[in-house]
């Protein structure tokens, strides 16, 4: 599966456009994790474990991504993006889309 | 009298200790930009024809970046007489320029020539500390890492995001 932000794939024609694929997933931070990032609020600086979870999380949104556009006999998604949105105090959603398409 | 006892120790440790991970972060993208700096970022969606043929692959890098006491402290203060907020500026810096970096770091053990159609994406996790500030934020950039096979390209030593060696 390719996976990119261009509109189009250099040097390969796209036979067939299959539509929007997406993949989100919604991760809660765990209580741990928020007391350390409580004391790293005082301090400043990167907050490792918050960049690891957003990261994995990504990580399982393109998975998800790529198993729909398998699942439909794409080889391709294009013009991938990714949002983010905070959903409550504790929680955010990882979105994920792209056009999924044929290659020749 | 114990509440502005513990105010102000926060302050202070707020202040020396963010202070000081600040310079050494700042210390440490500018080390590592200058080692990068033959790996250009292209914001355009179209890629060369002399390219081809070429492939491309999927980078992102990410981070999330907290702000300190002081800063916050000081961001409130701003927040009553308007204008300039520099302690947020600098922490949203820092947070692009690491995760652009992250993502170029990645595009560079590819074996990438060329990042191209970067976009880039900002958003607060946590509100502070009365849930209506800023606490931190991820940085999250992204791109399409260009790999030409062999060929090597002229690349000037003046491209690249920034020029500044480090001490």
């Amino acid at each position: 599966m390719l996976l990119t932000t261009l509109e189009y794939v250099p040097g390969r024609n796209v036979i067939k456009h299959l539509g929007l694929v997406q993949g989100s997933t919604v991760r809660a931070k765990h209580v741990g994790r928020d007391f350390m990032a409580g004391l790293k609020n005082i301090f400043g600086g990167e907050l490792k474990g918050y960049t690891e979870l957003l990261s994995e999380s990504r990580e399982e949104a393109i998975d998800r991504l790529r198993q729909q556009a398998s699942s439909i006999g794409a080889n391709a998604v294009l013009n991938i993006r990714f949002s983010t949105s905070t959903i409550t105090q504790g929680a955010s959603e990882l979105y994920v889309y792209g056009t999924a398409v044929v290659l020749e | 009298m114990a509440e502005i006892i513990i105010f102000l120790s926060l302050l202070a440790t707020g202040y020396v200790v963010g202070t000081t991970l600040e310079r050494h972060h700042y210390k440490s993208i500018l080390k590592r930009e200058y080692a990068l700096r033959k790996l250009p970022l292209i914001a355009s969606k179209k890629l060369p024809d002399d390219f081809l043929p070429c492939e491309t692959s999927l980078v992102t890098g990410n981070v999330v970046i907290s702000i300190d006491y002081f800063k916050h402290f000081v961001a409130a203060l701003r927040n009553i007489v308007g204008g300039r907020v520099s302690s947020y500026e600098s922490l949203i810096d820092r947070g692009r320029r690491e995760a652009l970096l992250r993502m170029r770091e990645a595009a560079h053990n590819l074996g990438a020539n060329y990042v191209f159609n970067i976009k880039m994406e900002t958003s607060s996790i946590s509100k502070g500390y009365n849930n209506n500030s800023i606490g931190s934020v991820e940085v999250l950039a992204y791109g399409t890492a260009v790999i030409i096979p062999k060929v090597e390209l002229p690349v000037s030593e003046s491209q690249g995001t920034l020029n500044l060696k480090p001490k």
